[in-house]
């Protein structure tokens, strides 16, 4: 494991040992030692950095970058999953079929609904939770330990428990409904009641962990500028809007950025919701199958390996467009304001 | 998941504002009210003692569920109180859905990669807080640039590496591909560059001792809260993972989420059963959240601080 790292040192012995430096004035013995130390201690000074960051870089290298880059290569042949190193050229088709299925633009859309429909509430009630935990508050450690549990929550745990409570016959949360007068709703197999019960498997687990990052940067805000406001007249409501959301724009901005990419891979919310067979095609009409669940069954259960690469870039691309929508968006709107 | 890099993108933001190392401390940003000195009122608890009900309360109710048989948990109203029958359903899915050995499999997957995670990244974090060499600042771009890359893009090759290296079904085919973390090697970086002294290093050097001395016998002790932290954070993700595990093992040797999710799929029928298996996946990590809480919930927001 460690290996890279020790190696750097004494692979660099040898060297001031056959190099010992002649040239340095030649004289005796004490100070050929000490040209000697000052040699190693410049390979240390020059080599070793490079040996600390060498591991990070061979590990990823081999594991992160490269894989991704194959998968632009894989994505251009026809692969089959039981035969992966046969390949047959297909230059774009993977991509041009893609943009042909429907099961594709169904996936995106999904992706897309389920994605806005469980980030934007999430992080406008991590921003009220937040503004609340901001307060001076006995019990403070209580709270955000609490707000912090669902991260803790495996996808697996929490998915299940959700499936549960979202159950059609005996689900509490048909149960709850029921008490107020509203009729069972069969949250699995149509399509707005399946993606809101995911989403809310995703508010649920992802938003105590945005609300403590909103809170750790209201606190960095200098208390001045409260008080400012307040002599200004401002109220509580007028503080919040024009001293804290400014103030933490720079986290929000993150937090949208990374919501989004974990919207876009959303795959163990609906496979575990899914229930067995249907998982994978995301219900039995497809009604949340997101591009994750299409990645792996087109990869899989259908055995093409070139079209589930294609998906993978397909998302990339996607999750590229996103963002500098984002930047236009925001550009435009602060030019505004 | 991705989202895990939000405190550390967020503090490289804001790295140009001149930082109060007295704040940066682990455990500070949990001083309450720092920021705003306002009392909080009546409402305020009320509302954040719902909030906490609703964090906690599937948690809670997963353990009914586990506690009860599968005909009082399919009836309405709902159990609401604990049944008599915890053990035996944590026993029948301890057996029925392989739950030990994805326990085992999964301590293992964590620990190791929790480890090496937190090795290499203060290993890396150290030479880019405080060593001088070339091309430092655009390595570091690097590094933070590979946070941005989705997991999924990688898979299909990986896999296909994996069966190649001999590793298909096997717990290397998990470990291998996260041993170091991009986000690690930051937040130790961004935590060594103002909690270690430049004269300390300089006098290790005048001391003659070289850079891996200086590593073991200067960083690491002053490392030791972040890495803690990281260790944490690091451990619940890995435990937690479920994508790429779902991808590369399967049912004779899963981890914690690859068995849940064959829970669900009809792999036991009996709910109880299958709650019980969600709380055994949900025990050790509520354990460690339950000791190191606080920490926890320090390390996060400490990464933010700066946002």
């Amino acid at each position: 494991m460690a290996t890279s790292t020790p190696a750097a040192p004494t692979g660099g012995q040898p060297h001031p040992a056959s190099a010992g430096p002649p040239g340095k004035g030649g004289a005796g013995g004490g100070s050929s030692r000490q040209s000697r130390r000052t040699l190693i201690h410049r390979l240390d000074l020059g080599a070793m950095p490079y040996g600390f960051i060498a591991p990070f870089f061979l590990i990823f290298g081999a594991f992160g970058l490269y894989p991704l880059l194959y998968t632009f290569w894989i994505s251009l042949h026809r692969v089959e999953l039981s035969t992966m190193h046969t390949r047959e050229w297909r230059g774009l088709a993977n991509f041009t079929d893609l943009l042909q299925d429907d099961l594709f633009w169904n996936a995106l859309a999904n992706t897309f609904t389920i994605g806005v429909i469980s980030t934007v509430p999430q992080l406008l009630m991590a921003l009220g939770l937040a503004h609340l935990l901001n307060y001076r508050l006995r019990g403070s450690v209580f709270f955000r330990v609490a707000a912090l549990a669902p991260y803790a929550t495996s996808i697996g745990a929490a998915a299940l428990v959700f499936t549960m409570l979202f159950e059609r016959d005996f689900g509490m949360v048909n149960w709850a409904l029921g008490l107020v007068g509203v009729d069972s709703i069969d949250w699995s197999s149509e399509k707005w009641p399946a993606q809101f019960a995911i989403s809310t498997i995703v508010i649920w687990r992802w938003t105590g962990y945005n609300a403590l990052l909103y809170l750790a940067s209201m606190q960095a805000i200098p208390r001045d500028l409260y008080e400012a406001a307040a002599i200004d007249g401002a109220s509580r409501w007028q503080q919040f809007r024009t001293v804290t959301i400014p103030g933490i724009s720079a986290t929000i901005i993150f937090t949208i950025v990374l919501s989004t990419i974990g919207a876009t891979q959303l795959f163990g919310e609906p496979l575990i919701f899914g229930q067995g067979p249907n998982g994978v095609s995301g219900g039995a009409d497809n009604q949340y199958q997101t591009l994750g669940l299409l990645l792996y069954e087109e990869g899989w259960k259908n055995y093409q390996m070139g079209r589930a690469s294609a998906i993978a870039w397909a998302m990339f691309l996607i999750l590229i467009l996103v963002f500098v929508l984002q930047r236009v968006i925001g550009r435009v709107t602060s030019r505004k304001s | 998941m991705t989202t895990d890099i939000a405190p550390v993108l967020a503090d490289a933001q804001d790295r140009t504002t001149p930082s109060r190392p007295a704040e940066r401390r682990f455990g500070r940003a949990l001083r309450p009210g720092a920021g705003r000195q306002h009392h909080a009122g009546p409402l305020a608890y009320v509302l954040l003692g719902f909030a906490a009900l609703v964090s906690l309360f599937p948690l809670y109710w997963t353990m009914v569920a586990a506690s009860t048989d599968n005909t009082r948990v399919t009836q309405t109203p709902p159990p609401f109180l604990p049944g008599p029958n915890l053990f035996k359903n944590l026993g029948k899915a301890w057996t029925d859905a392989a739950m030990g050995q994805a326990m085992l499999n999964s301590l293992i997957v964590a620990g190791v990669i929790a480890l090496s995670t937190v090795f290499f990244a203060t290993l890396a974090g150290f030479a880019f807080a405080k060593l001088r060499f070339k091309g430092r600042n655009i390595l570091l771009m690097l590094v933070i640039g590979t946070m941005m890359v989705p997991p999924q893009l990688g898979v299909v090759p990986l896999f296909m590496m994996m069966a190649d290296l001999g590793w298909g079904q096997k717990l290397p085919s998990v470990i291998f591909p996260t041993l170091v973390s991009a986000v690690g090697v930051f937040f130790m970086r961004q935590y060594l560059k103002e909690a270690l002294p430049d004269e300390l290093i300089e006098a290790g050097r005048i001391d003659g001792a070289h850079s891996l001395r200086i590593f073991w016998s200067i960083v690491l002790p002053i490392a030791r809260p972040p890495m803690a932290v990281l260790f944490m954070i690091t451990f619940v993700q890995a435990w937690n993972d479920f994508f790429w595990p779902f991808i590369a093992l399967d049912m004779t040797n899963p981890t914690i989420p690859v068995a849940l999710s064959q829970l669900s799929a009809g792999y036991v029928r009996d709910q109880s059963v299958i709650m019980a298996g969600a709380l055994l996946g949900t025990l050790p990590l509520l354990a460690m959240f339950i000791v190191f809480g606080r920490q926890i919930v320090g390390g996060i927001m400490q990464g933010a601080v700066k946002g």
